[in-house]
């Protein structure tokens, strides 16, 4: 029924283009490759002329070496790793968080405004960072909260400080550097749902004499939520799976869990071990997304939206 | 509920940058009275409403309410209350929360919420109601929860933007009576803006005509239609013929104009321009289609136009006759339907009398545009 209608409107070649596309796209290029590391992960490490052969099996030691860390190990568990697993999933958490609040009033501003030239300007200004590649932003940040960084002179040449604060190492660079990172994906799927909404309603709510954080409590902000969700979800998914800005931004004694994925990947050669690492990540990121969701009663539709 | 609170405007000047939108508007609107802003698209009536309501200041004059000038004011400070043109519902709320926002925003409890919804809801005769969201109710059915909503407050005067407009005719002509109906159960100031004259005329004690930033004249809806003081409300509500002509006497309150294409008719000077208009002036004279009757006899004393029907209509309630006066002048009559055939032929010469005191003559000046 769909599908008819969906290619009376496309038209039969068109329909079947666009089908096959998608298809592919979905398919081959996400599910497949998903589901050979996804395969992967439960097999030993072995060197490749090996796999398949009668040394491979299937093993569950790949996850267990995450929890648990390697064989004999005195600590019971794989402390090391699993401090990483859980700071990285906080920080994303956290700078999603701080990008929500410094992204609303953004949003807010943008989609109710009327003047159409400055928002356009505005629009404009927060895109143009972003064509600058984002090595090239990591190290800006790197120059503005080094030691010796503009921060610290600033801060040093107004007497607030006396000597430099290492930003680097209390991370504070990369909370900053991940934040910006993601600014237009938190901003703009608010802005759309937000410019849409009806002044009328802002108007007659402050007539019936609610102040301005009611406004937003009782109405703009339930009604955002399919944008703030939708935000919410692409930053703290990317800023959890980021790897150039923790490796760039981050201290010496943070590592960033991709970036565990990645030494498995490369540096180790462990594909397996990467492998089930990254599933772990992924499962867990899925895990608290739709709880979250759950929790603040959105659909997976509004996402969409 | 609270009695009925006069609405003063004095000298109000509403201005865009350079832009005039309301120039020295002057009004006194009775406690409890039904009182509409009637005029075209652009004419400032909705800006009058957002100045009466405090979205926006005035560049100059006074609002008072009840006596208290609101000037300087927000909207949540005034005793007012207002319904929106596309009401404003909040579509993620209940019905009942809708209703009771104002109460929820004053801090009262759920239960004495509940009870007020309850009591409103009841008062709309949509009891049981309150648990739909308002994207399940009908037309009606919402623009009578937008009008529950802003009386929950209790405001002194209610300021109502063309709420009417979204709907189809038959619910618009079935919610003037309604709406007529809770302004007067409730008593308080109603005040209305609206393009349209029928629900101008059937709901309004009083009304003000607005022309371009201007208010023309502010009567009672039979003055207003009767006895308009300029030509703009003459031309604007409902159909008139217009004669354009000079003055040659005044005498008693009538005039004698010489008209351009009709010859001499005399008409009454209207209230409004009585000792606005002296011999030798441009006039315009307006007589109503049905003030006209068809007549047999022919008479000279400027109360008659001699035409050719150029083609009639059967409008169910009257005939709708065009007709051509000699002078080639086009002009509309209406006939009451009373049983018998009033299709005339085309070409048939009819002589069109007219009651001078029906008809009236005010200064020549600005028409409504159709």
């Amino acid at each position: 029924m769909i599908l008819k209608e969906y290619f009376k409107t496309n038209g039969l070649m068109m329909g079947w283009i666009l089908l096959g596309l998608t298809f592919f796209w979905i398919v081959m290029l996400i599910v497949l490759p998903q589901l050979y590391m996804f395969e992967l992960s439960f097999h030993p490490h072995l060197p490749p002329p090996e796999m398949g052969g009668p040394n491979d099996y299937l093993t569950l030691e790949n996850y267990k070496y995450l929890a648990f860390g390697a064989e004999g190990n005195p600590d019971g568990y794989n402390k090391v790793d699993l401090a990483v697993f859980i700071r990285t999933l906080t920080a994303a958490a956290f700078v999603t968080v701080v990008d929500l609040l410094l992204c609303y009033p953004i949003a807010y501003y943008l989609g109710q405004s009327t003047g159409g030239g400055f928002v356009r300007l505005l629009v404009l200004l927060l895109i143009i960072p972003y064509w600058i590649n984002e090595i090239l932003r990591a190290f800006a940040f790197k120059i503005i909260f080094g030691d010796s960084g503009v921060l610290n002179e600033f801060l040093m040449f107004f007497a607030v400080i006396d000597g430099p604060i290492d930003f680097i190492r209390a991370n504070v660079a990369l909370y900053a550097g991940l934040g910006y990172a993601y600014i237009l994906l938190m901003i703009f799927p608010m802005y759309n749902v937000i410019e849409s909404l009806d002044r009328n309603q802002i108007e007659a709510a402050r007539d019936m004499g609610a102040p301005w954080w009611m406004i937003h409590k009782r109405i703009v902000i339930p009604y955002a939520k399919p944008g703030i969700s939708s935000g919410c979800t692409m930053v703290f998914m990317l800023s959890a799976g980021a790897l150039a800005a923790p490796q760039i931004l981050g201290g010496p004694s943070s590592l960033w869990f991709t970036q565990l994925v990645y030494q498995w990947f490369n540096t180790g050669g462990n594909w397996p071990q990467a492998a089930a690492y990254a599933i772990v990540l992924l499962v867990a990121c899925l895990i608290i997304v739709l709880s979250v969701m759950k929790l603040f009663k959105v659909n997976m539709g509004d996402i969409g939206k | 509920m609270s009695s009925g609170v006069d609405v003063d405007l004095k000298n109000l000047w509403i201005k865009f940058g350079d832009f005039v939108a309301v120039r020295d508007a002057n009004v006194h609107i009775n406690g409890g009275d039904f009182f509409s802003f009637l005029g075209g698209s652009g004419c400032g009536k909705t800006t009058i409403l957002r100045a009466v309501s405090g979205f926006l200041d005035p560049a100059e004059g006074e609002i008072l309410i009840g006596g208290n000038n609101m000037v300087g004011k927000g909207p949540n400070e005034r005793p007012t209350a207002l319904i929106f043109q596309n009401l404003a519902l909040f579509p993620l709320m209940t019905v009942w929360e809708n209703i009771t926002f104002s109460l929820e925003v004053a801090g009262a409890t759920l239960g004495e919420r509940r009870k007020r919804a309850d009591e409103l809801l009841d008062m709309i005769a949509l009891p049981d109601q309150g648990n739909k969201l308002p994207s399940q109710l009908s037309g009606g059915q919402k623009q009578r929860v937008a009008i529950a909503r802003a009386l929950c407050a209790e405001p002194d005067v209610l300021l109502l933007d063309e709420p009417l407009s979204a709907l189809d005719l038959k619910l618009r002509h079935h919610m003037r009576a309604e709406l007529r109906e809770i302004q007067q159960r409730v008593g308080i100031t109603f005040i209305y803006i609206t393009h349209d004259q029928g629900e101008a005329l059937t709901m309004s004690d009083n009304i003000a005509v607005m022309r371009t930033a201007v208010i023309d004249q502010i009567a009672d809806g039979k003055s207003i239609y009767d006895d308009p003081s300029t030509s703009f409300v003459a031309s604007f509500v409902g159909t008139n013929n217009l004669f354009r002509g000079k003055v040659t006497d005044i005498s008693e309150g009538i005039a004698t104009i010489d008209t351009n294409r009709s010859g001499t008719l005399r008409a009454r000077v209207s209230t409004g321009a009585t000792g606005k208009l002296g011999v030798g002036d441009d006039a315009m004279m307006f007589i109503r289609p049905e003030a006209f009757s068809i007549v047999d006899q022919k008479t000279e004393t400027g109360t008659q136009i001699a035409a050719n029907v150029q083609r009639s209509e059967f409008e169910g309630t009257s005939y709708n006759v065009y007709t051509e006066g000699n002078g080639g002048k086009e002009i509309s009559v209406s006939v009451t339907n009373r049983g018998d055939a009033h299709m005339y032929d085309s070409g048939a010469a009819l002589n069109l009398e007219f009651d001078p005191q029906r008809a009236v003559v005010v200064p020549a000046g600005e028409l409504a545009s159709e």
